[in-house]
């Protein structure tokens, strides 16, 4: 089970800035261990981020993203209350969904 | 044509001045990439991950660490980074934040403090001990150093991180002071500390626990001054070794007064 994301959404006027940290590893697959094998690809693929269930992100990211990365959008129209909910999936298929309420 | 001459010389060198105005300093342009950072440092996850594991019931005793004394009475929290390392009665040592919790996760939870302490950093329960560590100073944040040195202990101790902080060995003959003993100092785009005074907020000892972004790690006081230790090429000290608090009592009796900014984020 993959280490919670820490999400935080403040509106501002009509747009609401949502900052997502995710806990992941992002190997590369480049890497080689102590032992000189190759560390093995483990990244996060597909991003999904929701506005009170409707899809308003997609993304399809790849091995070039960093570790624990940070993801920063602005969502228009979401007002204090509504909820953000942010998932990702890596190429291991392991997912991991959390939510916040925008405030 | 002598008056255009001079007129497009003059025209000239406003341009080049006003180019080197503009341009900023390397510090400056540091400056800028760590504010950018700042909004997510991933410090954050560990520190959340270090909250779960305070008050999560661990160990062969099955207990969690909210009964742990880290020198304001057992489970006070708020406050206690920034009076460690200190003089601790029970284990008749002095003792900084990361020791200090491997000897609750010993007395508390039943795990095997020795055995922490020789397991490599990054790895199985130092990464625990990083992420309590990482939490409970961010209970501390902004707060003002104030070690004590009311116990003999804690002064023979300031002096022995004072000495070793001056000692100069190891293949490249250094010393902690031969790169922190100085004003405006840098290793390439690294500001150094000058750590023999008071370097101010959130400078030095008042930094750490940090997350660095090139290596994607979170590092403790002990690790980062172990690497200290590596870097000058001296034999590994050991985690929560004598030295190393010693070092700790030295910086963080000079940072009185600063407030800490961990959990920080660094290049």
């Amino acid at each position: 089970m993959a280490d919670p994301m820490r999400i935080r959404a403040q509106a501002a006027g009509d747009k609401t800035t949502v900052r997502v940290l995710m806990a992941h590893e992002m190997e590369g697959g480049q890497r080689k261990d102590a032992a000189g094998k190759i560390v093995p690809a483990w990244y996060i693929q597909e991003v999904t981020a929701t506005h009170n269930g409707k899809t308003v992100l997609t993304a399809e990211w790849g091995p070039a993203v960093s570790k624990n990365p940070f993801l920063q959008f602005v969502v228009k129209g979401a007002k204090a209350g509504d909820k953000i909910a942010v998932n990702w999936k890596d190429n291991k298929g392991d997912t991991r969904s959390d939510e916040a309420t925008v405030s | 044509m002598r008056m255009t001459k001079t007129l497009s010389l003059i025209a000239l060198l406003g341009l080049t001045g006003s180019a080197v105005w503009a341009q900023k300093s390397a510090v400056q342009s540091i400056e800028e990439y760590r504010l950018m950072l700042q909004d997510g440092n991933p410090a954050d996850l560990f520190e959340a991950k270090g909250e779960a594991l305070w008050k999560q019931k661990r160990g062969p005793k099955n207990a969690s660490l909210e009964q742990c004394d880290l020198g304001k009475g057992p489970g006070v929290f708020k406050g206690a980074f920034v009076e460690l390392p200190r003089f601790f009665a029970d284990t008749n040592r002095v003792q900084d934040m990361e020791s200090r919790l491997l000897t609750c996760m010993e007395t508390l939870q039943g795990l095997n403090a020795a055995e922490i302490a020789k397991t490599p950093f990054g790895r199985g329960e130092q990464n625990n001990v990083t992420a309590l560590a990482t939490w409970l100073a961010a209970e501390s944040k902004d707060k003002k150093f104030n070690l004590s040195q009311s116990h003999p202990q804690e002064k023979v101790f300031y002096e022995v991180g004072k000495r070793l902080f001056f000692q100069r060995a190891g293949a490249h003959d250094f010393s902690c002071a031969s790169c922190h003993g100085q004003d405006n100092t840098r290793i390439r785009l690294q500001d150094l500390p000058n750590l023999t005074k008071n370097p101010g907020d959130g400078i030095g000892f008042a930094a750490w626990p940090a997350y660095r972004v090139s290596n994607g790690q979170m590092w403790g006081m002990q690790q980062r001054l172990n690497d200290c230790y590596r870097q000058q090429r001296f034999p590994y000290p050991g985690f929560g070794s004598d030295a190393t608090i010693a070092l700790g009592v030295y910086l963080g009796v000079n940072s009185k007064g600063s407030a800490s900014i961990a959990p920080a984020i660094k290049r």
